[in-house]
């Protein structure tokens, strides 16, 4: 058993292996024991995530590992996104306690659902070949329609898991029409043989068939136009806690799976793929910035606000360069951050019991709860991206890179839709301070409570302590190359 | 003598007639999952049809994996489709209208 361990490398694929046993050992304990509650499950779930994500940094120091005959990858790249999806898969799971055992949802599948989603991510991230991509996508997409449909007794909830079901099952296929294509036409599943393959071929219709098909697939998975259908139904359908988990983790690893599919086996054909990237990205920014403008539910004002983020996070994969790789990664961290700060503000919305989710009920925010409207008016502004907050750097470092590749149309683009993108940012601020308070919402829990501060603490400060981080993304950018 | 490139016509059109299935089906969402099966089916004989073309292996491999997660996806959709029964009393697509705008 060890020494096969070892041949195969499987010590590389370790935080994987171990997340994957504790679920399962967790699914059990639910099952069987009759004395375990879903607060311990979900205690020992986030527990989980945090010695992961320490195993993960313990081997920092490593460089690139393959295992599996190549078709497994551990690199600096995939530790950065790992971490950064572990922490917001932790941070999604500690915000829903209360609210699911309030809304009578607490059950004890659900940390080990959310657990075998991220255990799907962990493996999207290091995937380095077809058939590794395509098991780690299905895993973690397989628990997130159940997520998604996670409250049996509401009709929104289950039509939500419904459409996010038939149309993920729809993009899975075009990706592994894509696949099939790719893997036809080169002879190859793994990237790195596909890489070597087509540096020889160069591109043909057949491969840039292939490519389109599996774009389209991973454009689904960050919700990215013309494949955003799923976003705004499923983000208000699905209990809010969910959503900020669906609006925070999934999307680091799509994020992370695309960047490492366009530059790694496909790099010899940018040229192909670039233009597709410019449009999907300039579609996502410019449909984000207008659809968001007339929304009243906050959930689908978010949705929309996602599809854009999405679409500046792809300017600095469409620029195809080191810098633009560390650019997506940095937008990544600030979008993870920003987002989760966001959702744990309308967790809180919660007024003699009942969740609410309408804008308007935020309105007069500052005279309740000075802190809450103060954290949320820098959010907005972050994402707007007012310097000096984080919003700023993240669409700073994605423009720079675009203009250094010569990408001027699209810098310009994205530049104008997060002007009009400013203004439903700014109407929330505007509702929270000058309109006329409503009531003021019930007492905070604790833990959304601190993922409100922190994620405030994180907007304003990212300034002061970005030098280290930006280091770290530049090196796992380079991993890439 | 039938060769690669009549295979790979038949998984095209297994393919469109999988997507068209899903968009332009207006009756019953077991209609689209059927349709799903379809894709799934046309991919699986783009493999095999390469596989066995090129000499190799992987592709049937590939495919032996993609019929295990069809399962599993057919399980997870159809469990979704009943709670879904249980709320609305109903399957037909144009009743999956809660949301929207």
């Amino acid at each position: 058993m060890i020494p096969l361990f070892q041949q195969i490398g499987a010590a590389a694929a370790l935080p994987e292996i171990v997340l994957a046993l504790l679920a399962m050992i967790l699914l059990m304990e639910g099952v069987f024991s009759k004395s375990i509650t879903p607060g311990a499950i979900r205690v020992a779930a986030i527990a989980a995530f945090i010695v992961v994500a320490g195993m993960i940094v313990w081997t920092s120091g490593t460089g690139t590992v393959t295992a599996f005959g190549g078709a497994f990858v551990a690199d600096p790249f995939a530790r950065f996104m790992k971490v950064l999806a572990l922490l917001g898969s932790a941070v999604a799971l500690a915000m829903s306690g209360r609210f699911l055992a309030r809304t009578k949802m607490d059950s004890n599948e659900y940390p080990v659902l959310i657990m075998l989603a991220t255990v799907g991510m962990l493996i999207m991230i290091s995937a380095n070949d077809l058939i590794t991509l395509y098991m780690g996508l299905e895993m973690q997409s397989l628990a997130l329609y159940v997520v998604a449909a996670i409250n049996r007794d509401s009709a929104k909830s289950s039509e939500a898991g419904l459409k996010y079901f038939i149309l993920g099952s729809l993009s899975s296929g075009m990706l592994l029409y894509g696949a099939s294509l790719v893997y036809g036409l080169t002879g190859h599943t793994g990237f790195t043989d596909i890489g070597t393959a087509l540096a020889v071929s160069g591109s043909n219709l057949g491969i840039i068939f292939g490519i389109v098909f599996i774009i389209a697939g991973l454009a689904f998975k960050v919700s990215a136009v013309p494949f955003h259908m799923w976003t705004p139904d499923v983000y208000e359908g699905a209990p809010s806690p969910v959503t900020a988990f669906f609006a925070a983790a999934p999307k680091i690893a799509a994020i992370a799976l695309f960047c490492r599919v366009m530059v790694g086996p496909f790099s010899a054909i940018s040229h192909d793929w670039q233009q597709i990237v410019v449009f999907v990205s300039i579609a996502s920014m410019v449909l984000g910035a207008f659809a968001a403008i007339g929304q009243t539910n906050i959930k689908r004002l978010l949705a929309y606000s996602s599809i854009a983020n999405m679409g500046f996070a792809l300017v600095g994969l469409a620029s195809g360069s080191v810098e633009g790789i560390q650019g997506v990664i940095v937008y990544m961290l600030i979008y993870l951050v920003t987002t989760l700060g966001v959702f744990a503000c309308v967790i809180a919305m919660r007024r003699k019991g009942v969740y609410v989710e309408n804008i308007s009920d935020l309105s007069g925010l500052a005279r309740n709860n000075k802190g809450h409207a103060f954290v949320l008016a820098m959010l907005m502004f972050s994402l707007t991206g007012i310097p000096p907050l984080a919003g700023f750097f993240g669409k700073y470092f994605v423009f720079l890179a675009a203009i250094h590749s010569g990408l001027f149309a699209l810098a310009v683009i994205g530049v104008l839709a997060s002007v009009v993108g400013a203004y439903y940012y700014l109407r929330i601020i505007k509702i929270m301070y000058f309109d006329s308070p409503a009531e003021a919402f019930d007492q905070t829990d604790t833990e959304v409570n601190w993922v409100i501060y922190a994620a405030g603490a994180f907007a304003l400060l990212f300034a002061v302590f970005a030098q280290p981080l930006l280091q770290l993304a530049a090196g796992a950018a380079a991993s890439l190359y | 003598m039938i060769g690669l490139t009549h295979y790979l016509i038949v998984a095209a059109i297994i393919f469109t007639i999988g997507v068209f299935g899903i968009f332009l089906n207006r009756k019953n969402v077991i209609i689209i999952m059927m349709s799903i099966e379809l894709i799934l089916l046309s991919v699986n004989i783009n493999l095999v049809a390469f596989s066995s073309y090129l000499h190799d292996l992987v592709g049937q491999i590939f495919a032996l994996l993609i019929l295990t997660v069809a399962a599993g996806e057919a399980a997870i959709g159809l469990a979704i489709l009943v709670t879904y029964f249980r709320n609305r009393g109903s399957i037909a697509v144009e009743d999956i209208n809660l949301m929207k705008g």
